[in-house]
């Protein structure tokens, strides 16, 4: 296994330089470094002068990717900004602060709302999903189902403006936005996951429903009736642990994202996490910060598909990494 | 920086500096007040020099030092910012005289008092306007603008033509305050265009023509629920040189607009030499704002008035800028904020020696006629006087016969306050003005309690909801699982 884990490490490089030269690609097609340095100074008394200052101090003043008056590939922007990101080195934003700083002081309100979110909504898709799967064919299942496709139709926006208005403004239950550190956050997290699970029930349940299913067709489902077991033991003891292998792999793909946090429910439920960092960043066009986030979330999903292959081989003997 | 002399400056002692100004400047004393010009205390800046600060993201910009009424005791722009009184800050005192209808207005109750008056100032970042307007609805927050999502809402109309706020904040006893920005939003004409610009009569009749079929009423009342009023020149209300009149380019004058179009050789919108219909092209930045198609529309119908037709070329603010900068802009919109309440940082944008294209200055429009810079080179290093006025209301005129400018309007800043804040003087320029402000810290929490009382009564609901949810599913499985086997 150590040398399939070696192996998909040593691939991982590749992909890593060509998301890191996509965005590079992305980023200066449609912003020159002329535009970033404008945008970091503000619409007023800009003149060529201090942009071509700011562009020296910020390292904007070189090629982009390579430099014919010096034939050099490293006396260039994408050198300079980009190398230094394999070894984690994040660099100073555009913005003058240090990202890997940053992005330490950030993760925690992320995964505040992403861990919880994430095990909630787990337990609640897959009761519910279990419960359809068990009345199959019968009013419940079917209406289930409706109501999943329904709840899949509406926008995430809908369940954030909705839940704040409902739960925060008319019955104030809870706060509108806002974060607290240590424990006090908690009043300002209950609206957020709750919105997180209530909005990922329609497809989850779907998702997860249609492996009980398929598990409740099979042979040994059959075996264990004829045996004469309860539909209870049936469920738990044989359903529920043969479905949960594809579960929980797609549980472990998504594990390493959740410390990118959430764009849109980070910005209206303003939590300082990673994402309201990357959506003001662009909004900022910070190519700095835009630049290790999308680096970061690389990594981070090719260790997720990494993990996940390690869990197919943790939770089904018969599967072996070669 | 310590090793180098910087000349023109002194040290009196701990508390005082001279400069030397060449010349004459009476601006100068706005420079002074702005962030950039305060002294900073060298032992900080070299603290903050020290090798490792800056990658722990511990610098000067984060953790300012200064002389002022409040320190910046938390500094998380991302998420709050916490200012505490100075304990240390000099004898400062709220004004004993006001204006006229100040003491009415019980803006001088508190004359002569020590300032600031708050302990401890929040400012908490909302990205979404929603959550920030409910919040301010709960007491949250002690002030709040009104967005556009929710003013029609919150404002709307007497029977004198006047405003009022709705019966749910009139409850509440917020309280509405108006105040002028010194801004003015305007479109400009690019001077340097073979079509509109130049100096010759027929470009100047074109433009006024131009002028005269914008109906920036309108303008005010669709696109910003009427706060701002329509521009008399370039000078906002409140700065010294200010036409309280409208003027024949600033009120709305259709018929007027088509016979001077006429005398500018495009009778009609048709060019009178070439028989071909005028066209024109109006450079734009989109802001992803929802309204921008609506505003082009406008735009373009306004000058459909008049048969000319205007194509749109919406671009992002760098290509804008870059267009601005080379002088390819026909017509552009933009707009002006005061950096100083002087008329001269709105007078030269008209200056020659400002012009975009050729000295990559704030003169967009590349305006240059030596009347007027005489003028300005008179005017500029003048203090308020008569003479001074009578200067700017020659530069105006001019001004008016060129027609480098649609005025556009002077926008208003609509705020509202919650009744536990005092009242104030709007201050849209300055950044000093919270320590004149004032709260009443217990009515704030007597009113956030009462407006925030939980309502608890559709919890039991809920629960009842849920019972009933889950026993016919438990009933059913139950049956299930002590039913007998069928026959298939």
């Amino acid at each position: 296994m150590w040398q399939y884990i070696i192996r998909r490490i040593i691939y991982a490089i590749p992909v890593l330089l060509g998301v890191n030269i996509l965005t590079f690609l992305l980023f200066f097609v449609v912003n020159t470094p002329d535009d970033v340095a404008r945008m970091q100074l503000g619409a007023k008394h800009v003149t060529q002068r201090m942009i071509d200052d700011w562009k020296t101090m910020h390292g904007y003043d070189l090629p982009l990717f390579y430099n014919a008056e010096q034939h050099s590939i490293t006396k260039t922007i994408f050198w300079q900004k980009s190398v230094n990101l394999f070894v984690f080195d994040f660099g100073i934003s555009d913005g003058g602060r240090d990202i890997k700083q940053a992005i330490k002081e950030r993760y925690g309100p992320s995964l505040a709302i992403a861990i919880p979110a994430l095990i909630i909504g787990l337990l609640v898709n897959v009761t519910v999903a279990m419960l359809l799967a068990f009345f199959k064919g019968t009013y419940l299942d079917s209406w289930g189902v409706i109501l999943c496709v329904m709840l899949m139709s509406i926008s995430v926006l809908f369940y954030i403006v909705g839940g704040q208005y409902l739960f925060a403004r008319v019955l104030k239950w809870v706060p509108i936005s806002g974060y607290a550190d240590g424990w006090s956050s908690f009043k300002f997290v209950l609206l957020p996951i709750a919105v997180s699970v209530v909005g990922g029930i329609g497809a989850g349940v779907r998702w997860y429903r249609s492996f009980f299913v398929e598990e409740m067709n099979k042979d040994y489902v059959r075996t264990a009736k004829a045996k004469g077991l309860s539909d209870t033991t049936i469920l738990f003891k044989h359903v529920l642990r043969n479905a949960m292998i594809p579960i929980l792999t797609g549980i472990v793909v998504v594990l390493p994202l959740l410390f990118m946090g959430s764009l849109l429910l980070e910005s209206f439920f303003a939590v300082p996490g990673l994402g309201s960092y990357t959506i003001d960043a662009i909004r900022n066009q910070d190519f700095a910060i835009v630049r290790a986030m999308v680096y970061l979330g690389s990594v981070l999903y090719i260790l997720g598909l990494l993990l996940t292959d390690i869990s197919y081989v943790m939770v089904d003997p018969r599967i072996k990494l070669q | 920086m310590r090793d180098y002399e910087l000349q023109g400056v002194r040290l009196i002692d701990n508390y005082t500096y001279e400069i030397d100004i060449k010349g004459k400047y009476p601006q100068f004393k706005y420079w002074l007040a702005m962030p950039f010009f305060a002294a900073m205390p060298w032992e900080a800046i070299k603290l903050y020099a020290q090798p490792g600060f800056l990658e722990s993201n511990i610098s000067i910009d984060w953790y300012p030092v200064g002389t002022g009424p409040y320190y910046l005791a938390e500094n998380n722009p991302e998420r709050r910012m916490i200012m505490l009184r100075n304990q240390n800050y000099h004898p400062d005192y709220y004004p004993l005289v006001g204006e006229p209808g100040d003491v009415e207005d019980g803006l001088l109750t508190v004359a002569g008092q020590r300032l600031p008056f708050i302990d401890q100032i929040v400012f908490s970042l909302e990205k979404e306007s929603i959550p920030y307007w409910d919040k301010f609805l709960q007491g949250y927050y002690d002030r709040s603008g009104i967005s556009s999502d929710t003013f029609n809402s919150v404002i709307s109309g007497t029977s004198n033509g006047g405003i009022q706020l709705s019966p749910e904040l009139l409850a509440r006893n917020i309280r509405l305050s108006i105040a002028d920005i010194l801004s003015i939003v305007y479109w400009g004409f690019n001077m340097l265009d073979d079509t509109v610009g130049g100096y010759t009569e027929q470009a100047r009749k074109l433009r006024q023509a131009i002028s005269l079929a914008f109906d920036v009423e309108e303008y005010i009342t669709i696109f910003t629920n009427g706060r701002g009023t329509v521009a008399t020149g370039p000078i906002p209300k409140g700065i010294f040189g200010y036409q309280d009149e409208q003027n024949s380019l600033s009120i709305y004058n259709l018929q007027l607009a088509k016979k001077l179009l006429a005398e500018a050789g495009y009778p009609n919108g048709i060019n009178a030499k070439t028989g071909q219909p005028l066209q024109l092209y109006f450079e734009a930045f989109s802001s992803g704002d929802p309204d921008e198609k609506a505003r082009f529309g406008w735009i373009q119908k306004q000058l459909a008035k008049l048969n000319i037709e205007l194509i749109i070329r919406a671009t992002d603010y760098n290509r804008f800028k870059e267009k601005m900068d080379n002088g390819d802009a026909q017509m552009y919109m933009w707009a002006w904020g005061a950096d100083y309440p002087d008329p001269e940082n709105f007078l030269f944008m008209f200056y020659s020696k400002n012009a975009t294209v050729k000295h990559g200055g704030e003169n967009g429009s590349n305006y240059s006629n030596p009347q007027f810079d005489a003028l300005f080179e008179k005017f500029k290093d003048m203090e308020d006087t008569p003479e001074r006025l009578a200067l700017i209301q020659q530069m105006l005129q001019i001004l008016k016969h060129d027609a480098p400018w649609i005025w556009g309007y002077f926008p208003q800043a609509y705020t509202l306050s919650n009744p536990w804040a005092a009242k104030g003087k709007p201050m849209t320029i300055g950044n000093n003005a919270f320590k004149y402000s004032r709260v009443d810290g217990k009515l704030r929490a007597k009113l956030q309690l009462q407006w925030n009382k939980p309502i608890i009564w559709p919890v039991p609901l809920l629960i009842l909801t849920l019972i009933i949810i889950i026993c016919p599913a438990f009933i059913a499985y139950k049956r299930r699982e002590t039913a007998t086997a069928e026959k298939i």
